[in-house]
């Protein structure tokens, strides 16, 4: 499964830059496995030491919140679209 | 990379007043000054570290003292330039504390009951002072458009500051919003965009656009400007304090929505104790959530330590935000200092808009509902002690949110322009 990854600012400089990479997966966690391989150290910016999503992460296969899904087990099928997003709050 | 070409200003270049840095609050690395706002090593959220003035608080009170009549009093303490109200801002703050004895009656309290009216700021909200914060932060990085995601009246505020500091604004907002805060929003004159969504998918929105080419050189008071604008929320305590007569209250009870403000406040409370202008003594902080919105609330009485995002449906639209990013801290904070996080159902916020403008005529919006109504409940369960000094705080002006209370509030009589007619009503 190919899929597509939205990189936010702060974890460009593992991307060269990109804004949007590709990753292989059928679920999320295979998608930050396979991100890891290519970004060396990326992962370990989006989840904590227990290998858990860091809490002011916001992870979104298409438009949902993986939270609200599976988490880290979220289906992620071929053409998908996955955002990580640093949590902000005020409104 | 070019969404950062303002933080790679020489940090020497930025004059923020007593701001020294950002910190994260999570790991606590620390970060130059600039429009940033998660830690590169973690994602924690970053905030604004100072040098602030210690070793004579009776100095500095008597500054706070002479200062102007709105938030500038406590400039030393925030993160703006010495000269802030020398410039073009909307200089919100120093709003009433009221006494509120009548509805200490109704509710049973038999100590000082204050509610703190923001609704008395220039765009009826609490928003309008982290957004002055904002704005200085934005001239200080060389940002000339100011944006936001908004669940209502942070756009109107965003829109009204930059009106008055000369800077374009375009902010963001959910479809589905009350007329009163989107004809707020838009008549400053700025760029509106409503998006079909819901506020955490403004949110969204907006944390792509600010790492977009399609955002780049915009200020966004609550994204990439976020560490500044918070502070504002700070001085909600330093005033409730020196209105007191430079005391802390007892017990605050305080709307959470991202939960930000309630932080900040605890943090402003905490900044007045450790720069010796209140006496160190204890309080408890209070968090109040609408029942159709209220994921702290549920961790809270769950016993995490995590906040499950949950889909929004309430009046309390200010408060619907289903995933708030500082719910963690909320947490934190009520359990710290003893106090509690409780939720009301719609109709208890329509009570207690009632019972607010029944007993002290303040006419509150959906989110002081909230609050008082939580404020109700905790005193029914016996949580919040009555014999005590405690702050509710009233965030919003009713006239924004009228539909929540347009079934329940109306002519009493219709009559013809006759005694008789009036005699029949029976309302002599």
């Amino acid at each position: 499964m190919s899929v597509t990854v939205r990189i936010p600012t702060i974890l460009r400089p593992y991307t060269g830059g990109q804004a949007e990479v590709t990753a292989e997966g059928a679920t999320l966690a295979e998608v930050l496995a396979d991100l890891d391989r290519n970004h060396q150290g990326i992962a370990g910016r989006v989840l904590d030491d227990e290998g858990r999503l860091r809490r002011f992460v916001n992870v979104y296969v298409n438009d949902d919140d993986v939270r609200f899904a599976d988490g880290l087990g979220t289906p992620t099928p071929d053409g998908a679209g996955v955002s990580i997003i640093p949590a902000v709050a005020g409104g | 990379m070019s969404v950062l070409t303002a933080s790679e200003q020489s940090p020497a270049a930025v004059d923020l007043g007593p701001a020294a840095a950002l910190s994260c609050r999570e790991c606590g690395e620390r970060f130059p000054l600039g429009p940033v706002f998660a830690c590169a090593s973690c994602f924690g959220p970053l905030e604004v570290a100072y040098d602030l003035p210690s070793g004579d608080p009776e100095g500095l009170r008597r500054a706070i003292e002479a200062g102007p009549k709105n938030i500038w009093r406590y400039a030393p303490l925030l993160p703006v330039p010495a000269d802030v109200a020398d410039k073009p801002n909307i200089n919100p703050g120093f709003t009433p504390l009221v006494r509120a004895d009548r509805l200490a009656a109704e509710l049973g309290i038999t100590g000082e009951l204050y509610v703190k009216d923001d609704s008395g700021n220039p765009t009826h909200s609490f928003k309008d002072r982290v957004v002055a914060q904002a704005v200085e932060a934005a001239r200080a990085f060389g940002f000339t458009t100011l944006s936001c995601s908004s669940t209502g009246n942070l756009a109107g505020a965003v829109g009204a500051a930059a009106a008055r500091a000369g800077l374009r604004s375009c902010t963001f907002i959910p479809h589905d919003l009350e007329q009163g805060k989107v004809v707020m929003a838009a008549i400053y004159g700025g760029d509106v965009v409503a998006i079909e969504g819901t506020y955490d998918d403004v949110n969204r929105f907006c944390s792509e656009l600010i790492g977009d080419p399609l955002g780049e050189g915009w200020g966004f008071v609550n994204v990439n400007l976020r560490p500044y604008y918070a502070e504002g929320s700070k001085t909600l305590a330093f005033e409730i304090c020196e209105q007191l007569g430079w005391r802390l209250p007892d017990q605050l009870v305080i709307p959470v929505a991202s939960g930000s403000q309630l932080t900040k406040i605890d943090k402003g409370l905490r900044e007045l104790i450790a720069l010796g202008l209140v006496e160190d003594r204890p309080y408890r902080i209070f968090g109040a959530q609408a029942e159709g919105c209220a994921p702290v609330s549920r961790a809270f009485k769950e016993g995490h330590e995590v906040v499950r995002p949950v889909r929004p449906d309430t009046i309390a639209k200010s408060l619907a935000i289903g995933n708030p990013a500082d719910g963690p801290y909320v947490l934190d904070i009520a359990r710290r200092t003893g106090g509690a996080v409780e939720d009301v159902t719609d109709e208890e916020i329509v009570a207690a808009i009632h019972l607010l403008a029944r007993t002290e005529g303040i006419f509150t919006e959906t989110a002081g509902g909230v609050t008082l109504g939580v404020a109700r409940k905790l005193i029914g369960a016996g949580a919040l002690d009555p014999s005590l000094t405690t702050v509710v705080v009233n965030t919003g002006d009713g006239l924004k949110t009228l539909d929540a209370v347009a079934k329940t509030a109306g002519p009493t009589a219709t009559i013809r322009p006759h005694l008789d007619s009036f005699r029949e009503a029976g309302l002599a």
